[in-house]
C-alpha cells in the first residue's frame, strides 16, 4: 500500500499532497519537508528508490515536478514508478499537454483524478479511459460550469 | 458585501507576491475575509471560501477553522459543495479530531445516494480517512455495495472493505461472503481490487489463506488471458496488458503458493511462461519480471525454475538502469542464504556493482559480496573488498572493515594472509575501525604464535608513518609492548629484518604518549606497553623514567597506572619480571570476533549492531593490575585461579611451576586447577579463635632452610576449633655480617591444601643474629595427607639480589595428621 504521494516543484514548493494514513498535522509538515530534502539532494545519476525509516521512498521527475511516494516493504518498487507514470498520462489526458501551471491553477481537479485512480493507497482502476470517463461525468454533475471550466484561462 | 474573490483568481494574485512577507499578507488578508464569510453562514460561497482555503493549507498555512465548514458542505444537497467538501474532509480532518465522527452520518446517507458519483466520493473519503469507530458504523454500508452489480461501485467498495479490515481486523469475517464471485468479473478495475482484497484478507488470517487457496487454479486462468489476449488500448502499458493487475495476481499467488506443494506445482507453469514471455526492454515488463522472481523464490518451486529466477536477477544486475540493478541486489540479498551457489555464479558482476557511482547499489553490492565469501573465493574477494575499503564513502567503511574481519577470520587461507588482511585494514581504515575488534585482533596476534615477529614489525612500520588512526596504534602498542624483544633482534623469517634499537622503539612509544592525536585509551596501551618493555630491553632507566613523569598526570588512568608501575620497580621489582611475562595464548571461546553486518535495507539509518557478549580477553593492562592487585598489601602467595592453557610453560613462569611438580594425583597440568589461595578474611574466624594447644604445642620445630647464611625454622600449633589446620610459624634470622633486605618468603603447597601466609613482622632480616623476621602461614588440610611444601626466598644481600628454592618434606607427622 501506498502511505502517501506528493508532488512539488525543483524548487521545493508543493503542489499536491495525498495521505492515506492519519498523521497530523505537524507530522505531515515534517514529513514533506524531509521528503523535500532528500529528494532535491539527490544527482540525476542515482537510482530512484531510497530507504527512509521502514519505508521506500520511490521518486520520479517529471518536467518541473517530482513525484513522489512512500511504499512499504511487500510493494514493488518498479510498479510504483509505473502507477506514478500512469497518473501523469492520466492528468495528460485530461487536462491536454498537462504542465506544472495546470496542476497550480486546478489543484483540486488533480486531486478529483487521483481520487479516481488509487483509494486508500491502492490502484483502483488500470484502464486508462474510464478514470478520465468517471472524471469528466463528475464535471458535468456540477451545478455551476462558470466556476469549473475545464481549462480555464490564467 | 461583494462576492469572494474567485478561486483562480487567487491563486494569481498570490503567485505575483515577490516575498515571503507579501504572501502571507495576502493571506492572511484573504482569511480574514474567508473568516467573516464564514460566520455569516454564507452558503452560496463556502465551496469557493473552502476551496481557496485548501489552496492557502497546500502553502503551508493554518486552515483549522475550515473544518466545520467542510462538513457544512458535505450534508449539502449540491454535487459541487460534496466534491470540494470531501476534499477538504480528506486533507484537513483526521482522527483525533472529533468532528470527524459527525462525518459519518452523512457518508451513511451518501452511500445510499441515487448518484454513483455521490456514493463514489463518499467511498473514496471512507476508504482514504476512516477511522475505527466510522469503518464499524458503515462496514455493513460497505458490504452491500460490494454485492453490487454496478463495477464502478463495486471496485471502490473492494478498496474500502481493505481500509476497514486494516483498521478493524474483526470485521474481516463480514466480508467473506462478498468474496464469492469477485474473481468473476470481467472489469479490470473489479479485478485488480478484488486481488487487493483477497491478498489482505489472505495475509492476515491463515483460516482465509486455507480457504482461498482454491482460487490458485481461476488466478492462474486470468494471469494465462492477460499474457495470451491480444491488444487492449484502454489497458495497454508498452506492449504488455494491464500490469498492474499481473503483478498483484503474482503477488497473491505468492501467498497462496507459500509452504504449499499442490498449490505451489499449479503456478509453476504459469510462472515459467511469465518469466520467459515478458518484454523486458522496458520497465514495466521489468516490474512484472520482478514479482515473478519473488514469487518462484518464496513458493515450493522445483530447482529449475529457482535457477531461472536467479538468472533473471543475474541478467537484470547488467541492465543499464539502475532502479532495475537495484531491485536485483535486493533480491539477491533476500535469497543468497537458501541458493548460495546460483547466486555464486554472479558474484563477479555483484562485485563489480561496487563499483557504481550509487550509494544505495553500493551499499546492496557490499552486502551480498560478504555473504558470497567463502572459502574458495576468500583471496580473490578480499582483494576487491579491500580496494573497496580504500575507495568507499566514509559512511561505508566501518561496516566493510568489521565485515572484512569477519571474513578473513572465517576463511583465512594461511595465518600471514590474515594478518596482512588485518595490516591492510588498519591502514587504510584505521580510525573506522570498531573499538571491540582491537582486543579481537590482539587475541588473534597472540594466537599466532609464529608470526609474531613479523607482525610487530610490521606494526612497527605502520606506526612510523602515522599515528593518528588510534585502533591501529591500540593494537601496534600492545604488540611492541609485548613482542618488542623480537623487533629489536631482528630476527624475522618472513620479510627482511630491520634493524631497529631499542631507543626507537621507545621513541614511537613515548611519541604515542605525547601526542595530541592520541586518544586516553590508546596512551593507556602505549604506557603499558613502555613498561612491558622493561623486562624485555635494557634501557630500563629510560622506562622508569618515562613512568615515573606520568605518574603526575593530569588524566587519572594514566596515574594509576604510572603509580602503579612505579610501585613495581620500587617495592615488588623482584616480581617484575614475572608479572611482565609473555602473554599466554588466549582461549577462544565463541566468535567474539566483529559483529556480523545484518542484512536490513537500513540505509539512512545505520543497521542495528547486535553487538555479542563482550570479548573475553582481558586488557592486557587490566591483567597487570589484576595481578598487582592480588599481590596487594599482604604477602599471600600469588597464587593465580587460572583454567591451565594448553602450554602451561608460557603462563604465569616460575610461580605456577612451583605448583605443577607438586601435584600428587599425577594429572596432567591443563586439567589441573591451582589451588587458590583464601583472602585474608575468609580464615579470619579462625585466626581469632585461640591457636593453641598445649597438648598439641608438643610438635616439635624444625629447620626447614639453612643455606648462605639464612636459615628459616618452623614452628608449629594446630587449631583447636579445626583439626585440619596447621600453624607454621617461620622464623628467618641471618649470621652473616651483612642485614639481608627486601626480604620475601613465598610458599607453595599440593593442590589438596590451602595456604595461607600472613603479614612478616618485617623485610629484614638483621645480620649476626641480632634479629628474627617470623611469619604466619596456615595450612588446611582436610585430606590429611603429608604435608610437603616448597618455599621461594628472596632478598638482598651485600648489594646484589638473591633468590632461592627450596623443598620443604620433613615435616613432623603431628603437623599435618
Amino acid at each position: 500500500m501506498m502511505r502517501f504521494l506528493l508532488l512539488f516543484s525543483r524548487q521545493g514548493k508543493l503542489r499536491l499532497q495525498k495521505w492515506f494514513t492519519p498523521l497530523p498535522e505537524r507530522e505531515r509538515r515534517k514529513i514533506v519537508r524531509d521528503m523535500t530534502m532528500m529528494v532535491l539532494a539527490r544527482s540525476p545519476r542515482c537510482c530512484s528508490v531510497i530507504h527512509w525509516r521502514d519505508l521506500k521512498i520511490v521518486y520520479k521527475r517529471y518536467a518541473s515536478l517530482y513525484f513522489c511516494s512512500a511504499l512499504e516493504d511487500p510493494d514493488n518498487e518498479l510498479l510504483a514508478l509505473e502507477v506514478m507514470h500512469r497518473y501523469v498520462e492520466l492528468l495528460d489526458k485530461y487536462f491536454g499537454n498537462v504542465c506544472e501551471l495546470d496542476i497550480i491553477f486546478n489543484f483540486e481537479k488533480a486531486y478529483f483524478i487521483l481520487d479516481e485512480f488509487l483509494l486508500g493507497g491502492e490502484v483502483q482502476e488500470t484502464s486508462k479511459l474510464l478514470v478520465v470517463k468517471s472524471t469528466e461525468e463528475s464535471d458535468l454533475l456540477q451545478e455551476t460550469m462558470e466556476e469549473y471550466m475545464r481549462k480555464p484561462a490564467f | 458585501m461583494p462576492a469572494p474573490i474567485r478561486l483562480r483568481e487567487l491563486i494569481r494574485t498570490i503567485r505575483t507576491a515577490r516575498t515571503q512577507a507579501e504572501e502571507r499578507e495576502m493571506i492572511q488578508k484573504e482569511c480574514a475575509a474567508i473568516r467573516s464569510s464564514f460566520r455569516e453562514e454564507d452558503n452560496t460561497y463556502r465551496c469557493r471560501n473552502v476551496a481557496k482555503l485548501l489552496y492557502m493549507h497546500m502553502l503551508g498555512y493554518p486552515a483549522h477553522f475550515g473544518q466545520l465548514e467542510c462538513l457544512k458542505l458535505i450534508a449539502s444537497q449540491k454535487f459541487t459543495d460534496k466534491r470540494i467538501g470531501y476534499l477538504g474532509a480528506m486533507l484537513l480532518l483526521d482522527e483525533r479530531q472529533d468532528v470527524h465522527l459527525l462525518m459519518t452520518n452523512c457518508i451513511k446517507n451518501d452511500l445510499n445516494h441515487s448518484t454513483q458519483y455521490v456514493q463514489g466520493v463518499a467511498l473514496c473519503t471512507l476508504g482514504c480517512m476512516g477511522s475505527a469507530e466510522m469503518c464499524r458504523d458503515l462496514a455493513g454500508e460497505v458490504e452491500k455495495l460490494l454485492k453490487t452489480s454496478n463495477s464502478y461501485l463495486r471496485k471502490k467498495a473492494a478498496l474500502c472493505a481493505v481500509h476497514v479490515i486494516r483498521k478493524v481486523p474483526e470485521l474481516m469475517e463480514m466480508f467473506l461472503p462478498a468474496t464469492k464471485n469477485l474473481l468473476n468479473e470481467k472489469n479490470h478495475g473489479v479485478l485488480h481490487t478484488s486481488v487487493v482484497l483477497l491478498t489482505e484478507m489472505c495475509e492476515r488470517s491463515p483460516d482465509m489463506l486455507a480457504h482461498f487457496r482454491k482460487l490458485v487454479p481461476q488466478l492462474v486462468r486470468i494471469l494465462k488471458n492477460l499474457i495470451m489476449s491480444g491488444y487492449s488500448p484502454e489497458h495497454d502499458v508498452s506492449g504488455i496488458s494491464d500490469p498492474f493487475l499481473q503483478v498483484r495476481i503474482l503477488r497473491l499467488l505468492r501467498i497462496l503458493g507459500k509452504g504449499d506443494d499442490d498449490s505451489s506445482e499449479a503456478m509453476n507453469d504459469i510462472l515459467a511462461q511469465v518469466a520467459t514471455n515478458t518484454e523486458t526492454s522496458k520497465n514495466v515488463g521489468n516490474a512484472i519480471l520482478y514479482e515473478t522472481v519473488l514469487t518462484i523464490m518464496d513458493i515450493k518451486s522445483e530447482s529449475g525454475l529457482r535457477v531461472l529466477a536467479i538468472n533473471i536477477l543475474g541478467r537484470f544486475l547488467l541492465n543499464n538502469d539502475k532502479n532495475i540493478r537495484y531491485v536485483a541486489l535486493t533480491s539477491l540479498l533476500k535469497t543468497v542464504q537458501t541458493d548460495h551457489n546460483a547466486v555464486q555464479r554472479h558474484r563477479s558482476t555483484i562485485v563489480d556493482c561496487l563499483k557504481d557511482l550509487d550509494v544505495s547499489i553500493k551499499r546492496r553490492a557490499m552486502e551480498l559480496s560478504f555473504a558470497l565469501v567463502n572459502g574458495n573465493n576468500v583471496r580473490g574477494m578480499m582483494k576487491e573488498l579491500l580496494h573497496f575499503l580504500d575507495m568507499c564513502d566514509p559512511e561505508f567503511k566501518a561496516d566493510c572493515a568489521s565485515g572484512i574481519f569477519l571474513a578473513a577470520e572465517k576463511y583465512a587461507p594461511s595465518k600471514r594472509w590474515h594478518i596482512d588482511t588485518i595490516m591492510k585494514v588498519l591502514t587504510t581504515a584505521g580510525s573506522y575501525v570498531r573499538d571491540d575488534s582491537v582486543p579481537n585482533l590482539i587475541q588473534l596476534i597472540t594466537n599466532s604464535v609464529e608470526m609474531h615477529s613479523y607482525t610487530v614489525q610490521r606494526l612497527y612500520k605502520a606506526v612510523l608513518d602515522d599515528i593518528s588512526q588510534q585502533p591501529l596504534v591500540q593494537v601496534a602498542s600492545w604488540c611492541m609492548g609485548e613482542y618488542g624483544d623480537l623487533l629489536v633482534s631482528g630476527q624475522c623469517e618472513e620479510e627482511e629484518p630491520i634493524h631497529v634499537t631499542e631507543d626507537e622503539v621507545l621513541d614511537v612509544l613515548e611519541g604515542v604518549l605525547v601526542s595530541n592525536l592520541s586518544s586516553p585509551i590508546t596512551r593507556g596501551y602505549a604506557l603499558t606497553a613502555i613498561m612491558k618493555l622493561s623486562t624485555r630491553f635494557s634501557s630500563v632507566n629510560r622506562i622508569k623514567r618515562v613512568v615515573s613523569i606520568y605518574g603526575s598526570s593530569i588524566d587519572v588512568e594514566l596515574q594509576q597506572r604510572a603509580v602503579e608501575y612505579n610501585a613495581l620497580f620500587k617495592k615488588y621489582d623482584h616480581m617484575r619480571s614475572a608479572l611482565l611475562e609473555r602473554m599466554p595464548i588466549m582461549e577462544k571461546t565463541t566468535t567474539n570476533g566483529p559483529t556480523e553486518i545484518l542484512h536490513t535495507n537500513g540505509e539512512a539509518e545505520p543497521s542495528v549492531r547486535d553487538s555479542k557478549h563482550p570479548p573475553n580477553i582481558p586488557q592486557p593492562s587490566s591483567q597487570a593490575n589484576d595481578l598487582l592487585d592480588l599481590l596487594g598489601g599482604n604477602d599471600v602467595v600469588p597464587v593465580i585461579q587460572t583454567e591451565l592453557p594448553t602450554k602451561p610453560a608460557s603462563s604465569g613462569g616460575e610461580l605456577l611451576d612451583l605448583l605443577g611438580d607438586l601435584s600428587l594425583s599425577g594429572v596432567p597440568a591443563p586439567a589441573a586447577p591451582i589451588s587458590v589461595s583464601q583472602p585474608t578474611f575468609l580464615l579470619d574466624g579462625i585466626s581469632s579463635q585461640p591457636l593453641f594447644n598445649d597438648v598439641a604445642g608438643a610438635i616439635p620445630p624444625m629447620t626447614a632452610y639453612n643455606k648462605n647464611g639464612l636459615k628459616i625454622d618452623f614452628t608449629f600449633e594446630r587449631s583447636n576449633s579445626n583439626p585440619n589446620v596447621s600453624v607454621i610459624t617461620i622464623h628467618a634470622s641471618n649470621l652473616t655480617e651483612v642485614d639481608m633486605a627486601d626480604f620475601v618468603f613465598q610458599a607453595a603447597v599440593p593442590k589438596t591444601f590451602q595456604l595461607q601466609l600472613l603479614s612478616p613482622s618485617s623485610n629484614v632480616v638483621p645480620g649476626l643474629n641480632k634479629g628474627t623476621v617470623t611469619q604466619v602461614i596456615k595450612v588446611l588440610n582436610p585430606q590429611k595427607q603429608q604435608l610437603r611444601m616448597r618455599i621461594k626466598l628472596t632478598y638482598t644481600h651485600k648489594g646484589s639480589s638473591v633468590q632461592d628454592l627450596a623443598e620443604v618434606n620433613n615435616f613432623p607427622t603431628q603437623s599435618w595428621q
